[in-house]
C-alpha cells in the first residue's frame, strides 16, 4: 500500500464515520431554525392577515381572510389623525436616534480613550442607572416635564431617550477595539481631540453606529408608556399611543390597530436596511498588521 | 550641530521609575537606532520625543527648541508605528494627504508632494486603494509615506518592521536605509532586532532596564563593547564569556587553564574573558585559550559553528565551512589577543 492509498482510505473512513451525525445534527439544527421561524413570523403573518379582514372575522383564527379587503387600509390612511402620528413618531425616532448616535459616542469615546480623575466613577454612574426600569422613572420624568412646561411636546417625549445608557456603554465597549496607535498617528498628524473622534475614531465603529441606530429607532419607534403618559392631544400622540385608542371605548378595532401596524411597520424595515449593511465585521482590522 | 538632544531624561509611571536619566545627541541627518531587550525603555523613550507620553523630568530638544509642553503635532516629527496605524477607511492617497493636513501648503503643491513621495516609494498605481487591499509590506510604505510627505525635522520609527516576515523585512530594511540616503532627515529607530540596529544605524544605542549601556557605530559597539551585556547582546552567535582571574597581564581561566598575556593591567582581580566565535580560530595563531572536544556542529554553509566542550564551559567557535573538525575531536581554540576583551567580573565593564 503506497502513503496516498493509505489516505485516500483513511478520508473515506472518516467521511463515513462522520456522515451520520452530522446529518442527524442538520435536522435537529433545521427543525429548531423553522420552529424559531414560525414562532417569529406568525404574529407578523395575523398582523396582515387580520389587517385584510372584515371586524366580524377578526376574532377567527384562520389565517386566510375569506373575504380578503382593503378598506382598513384606505380607512386608516384617510383618517387624519393616523397620518399626524406617523409623523410624530418619524420626527421623535429620528431625532432621538441622531442624537443617541452623537452623544452616546462622544461619552463612549471619552470613557474609553481618556484617563482623567473619576473617569470610573462617571461610568459606574452611566451603568447604574440601567438598573432602573422605565416604570420607576416615569413619574419623576412627568413631575419634572411638568414643572418645566414640556407636557405634550415633542421635547417631553423626547428628552428621556436623548442619551442611553446602553448605547453609551455599547459604544465604549467598542471604542475599546480602536487600537490607540490610530489615535496617536491622528494627534502627531494634528488632529484635534474632536477632528480625531470624528474623522478618525467614529468611521472605524460605524458597525457599531448601526447597530445603535436600528436599536435607537426601533425602541423610539415602538415606545409606549412615557409617550401615552407626557401626551395629552390626539395631534401629539405617537402610533403605539394612537393606535392602541382606535376604535371606540366598548370594542376594540383589532382590523384597525394591526392596519397601522402593519403601515408602521415600513420605517422600520427602511431603517434596518439602511443600517444593515454598515454592520461588516473587520473593518477595524484592515489598517493594522496583515 | 545637534537636531536631537535627550537631555537626563527620565519618566516614571507613577511611583516606578522605567527610564533613569537618558542622554543623548543626534546630529542632523543621523539614523540612530535604539535597540535593547524587550521592556527596557526604547519605546517609551521614542513617545516621550514623539509627545505622546509626558517628560518626568529632564529635556527633549528639537532644531533648538525644548519641546517638552509642545503637542506632537507641534514638534516637526513623524512617526512610523508598528501596527502600521494607516486609517482603513480612507484610501492610500487619504492617508498620505492626512499627514499634510496642518501643513499650510497651497493645494497643487500638496497634491505634487503626494506624488513625489508616492513616486520615491514606488505607490503610484496604488494610490487609489484601501488598505484592506494592500500587502503587509505596501501598508507599512502607505504609513513610512503619511510620516515623509510633511518632511519632518524627526521621524520616528517604532518597530516598523516587526510584523513582515523575514524576508520581506530585510528588504524593507534596505529600504528604508536608502530612504534615509535619499532624503536626509533625521531618524530615531526602534528595533529589539541587533541585527537591524547593525545594518541600519550610523550609531547604536544600546539600552537594558532604563538605562544607556553604549552610544557607538556599528563597528565600535561591536568591537569594543562597553560591557558584558553589550557585549552578548551585539554579534550572534553571542561572545562566549569563560571566567577567571586577571594576573599580571596574563589570565588563569576558573578551569586552571591559563591563556597568555593579553592585557596591560598588572593588578590582580576577578574578570570574565569575552571573545567572538569569529576570533577564535583552530589554527593556532595567537595565544591559546582553551582547549576542548567538538559536542555539536552546525554547518552554516559558507562557516560552521562548533560547540567545543571545554573545562570553562561550553565554547563556541567558527570553523571552515568545508573541512570542520569531527564531532568528538580534540580542538585548541586560540586567538589575536587584540580581539579578546577582558571583563570587570562584577561590574561587568571593559577593563581597559
Ligand atoms: N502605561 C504604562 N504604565 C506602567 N508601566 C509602563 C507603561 N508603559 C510602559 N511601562 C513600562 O515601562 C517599561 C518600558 O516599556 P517600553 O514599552 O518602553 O519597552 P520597550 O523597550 O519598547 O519594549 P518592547 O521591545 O517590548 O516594545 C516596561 O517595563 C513597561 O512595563
Ligand atoms: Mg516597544
Amino acid at each position: 500500500m503506497t502513503a496516498t492509498d493509505i489516505r485516500a482510505s483513511s478520508a473515506t473512513l472518516d467521511r463515513s464515520a462522520v456522515t451520520k451525525p452530522r446529518n442527524m445534527g442538520q435536522i435537529i439544527r433545521w427543525l429548531l431554525l423553522f420552529i424559531g421561524g414560525v414562532l417569529m413570523v406568525m404574529p407578523i403573518a395575523y398582523m396582515i392577515s387580520t389587517s385584510l379582514k372584515w371586524p366580524h372575522e377578526v376574532y377567527n383564527v384562520n389565517l386566510i381572510p375569506q373575504e380578503p379587503t382593503i378598506e382598513n387600509y384606505t380607512y386608516v390612511l384617510e383618517d387624519g389623525r393616523f397620518y399626524w402620528w406617523f409623523v410624530n413618531s418619524i420626527i421623535i425616532a429620528t431625532i432621538t436616534t441622531i442624537s443617541n448616535l452623537l452623544f452616546d459616542s462622544l461619552v463612549g469615546y471619552t470613557l474609553c480613550k481618556f484617563r482623567f480623575p473619576g473617569r470610573q466613577i462617571v461610568f459606574i454612574a452611566i451603568l447604574s442607572t440601567l438598573m432602573i426600569p422605565t416604570e420607576m422613572l416615569v413619574i419623576p420624568w412627568y413631575l419634572m416635564s411638568q414643572s418645566l412646561g414640556w407636557l405634550d411636546s415633542y421635547w417631553g417625549i423626547m428628552f428621556p431617550g436623548l442619551m442611553t445608557a446602553f448605547g453609551t456603554f455599547l459604544m465604549k465597549q467598542f471604542f475599546e477595539s480602536v487600537p490607540d496607535d490610530f489615535i496617536e498617528a491622528a494627534r502627531i498628524d494634528g488632529l484635534n481631540e474632536l477632528q480625531i473622534w470624528w474623522t478618525v475614531a467614529l468611521p472605524l465603529v460605524k458597525p457599531a453606529l448601526a447597530a445603535l441606530a436600528i436599536f435607537v429607532f426601533l425602541g423610539n419607534w415602538t415606545a409606549f408608556l412615557w409617550p401615552l403618559i407626557v401626551t395629552n392631544s390626539v395631534e401629539m400622540y405617537t402610533i403605539p399611543v394612537g393606535l392602541s385608542g382606535f376604535g371606540d371605548e366598548a370594542d376594540v378595532a383589532w382590523e384597525l390597530i394591526m392596519t397601522g401596524a402593519a403601515i408602521s411597520t415600513i420605517p422600520t424595515l427602511v431603517v434596518f436596511l439602511i443600517f444593515q449593511r454598515f454592520i461588516i465585521r473587520g473593518v477595524v482590522m484592515a489598517g493594522l498588521k496583515g | 550641530m545637534a537636531n536631537l538632544s535627550l537631555r537626563t531624561l527620565t519618566k516614571a509611571y507613577a511611583q516606578t521609575e522605567v527610564l533613569h536619566g537618558i542622554n543623548l545627541d543626534v546630529a542632523d541627518g543621523e539614523f540612530i537606532v535604539f535597540v535593547g531587550p524587550s521592556g527596557c525603555g526604547k519605546s517609551t523613550t521614542l513617545r516621550m520625543i514623539a509627545g505622546l507620553e509626558e517628560v518626568t523630568s529632564g529635556e527633549v530638544v528639537i532644531g533648538d527648541r525644548v519641546v517638552n509642553h509642545l503637542e506632537p503635532k507641534e514638534r516637526d516629527i513623524a512617526m512610523v508605528f508598528q501596527n502600521y496605524a494607516i486609517y482603513p477607511h480612507m484610501s492610500v492617497k487619504k492617508n498620505i494627504a492626512f499627514g499634510l493636513r496642518s501643513s499650510r501648503m497651497s493645494r497643487p503643491d500638496k497634491e505634487a508632494r503626494i506624488a513625489e513621495v508616492a513616486g520615491i516609494l514606488d505607490m503610484t498605481h496604488l494610490l487609489d486603494r484601501k488598505p484592506a487591499q494592500l500587502s503587509g509590506g505596501q501598508r507599512q510604505r502607505v504609513a513610512i509615506g503619511r510620516a515623509m510627505v510633511r518632511d519632518p525635522a524627526v521621524f520616528l520609527f517604532d518597530e516598523p518592521l516587526s510584523n513582515l516576515d523575514a524576508q520581506l523585512r530585510t528588504q524593507m530594511r534596505l529600504e528604508i536605509k536608502k530612504l534615509h540616503q535619499r532624503v536626509g532627515n533625521t531618524i530615531v529607530f526602534v528595533t529589539h532586532d541587533q541585527v537591524e540596529a547593525m545594518t541600519m544605524a550610523d550609531r547604536i544605542v544600546i539600552m537594558k532596564d532604563g538605562h544607556i549601556q553604549q552610544v557607538g557605530t556599528p563597528s565600535e559597539v561591536y568591537h569594543s563593547p562597553a560591557n558584558t551585556f553589550v557585549a552578548q547582546f551585539i554579534g550572534a552567535p553571542s561572545m562566549n564569556m569563560l571566567p577567571g582571574t586577571l594576573n599580571g597581564g596574563g589570565v588563569r581561566l576558573a578551569s586552571g587553564q591559563s591563556v597568555g598575556t593579553i592585557h596591560t593591567s598588572t593588578t590582580s582581580r576577578p574578570i570574565l574573558l569575552g571573545v567572538r566565535p569569529d576570533d577564535l580560530t583552530l589554527q593556532g595563531s595567537g595565544p591559546t585559550v582553551v582547549t576542548g572536544h567538538v559536542a555539536v556542529r552546525e554547518p552554516l554553509g559558507a562557516e560552521t559553528l562548533i560547540y567545543v566542550t571545554t573545562e570553562a564551559g561550553e565554547v563556541i567557535a567558527k570553523a571552515d565551512g568545508r573541512s570542520p573538525p569531527d564531532v568528538g575531536a580534540h580542538v585548541t581554540l586560540s586567538a589575536d589577543p587584540a580581539n579578546v576583551h577582558v571583563f570587570d567580573a562584577d561590574s561587568g565593564s571593559v577593563l581597559t
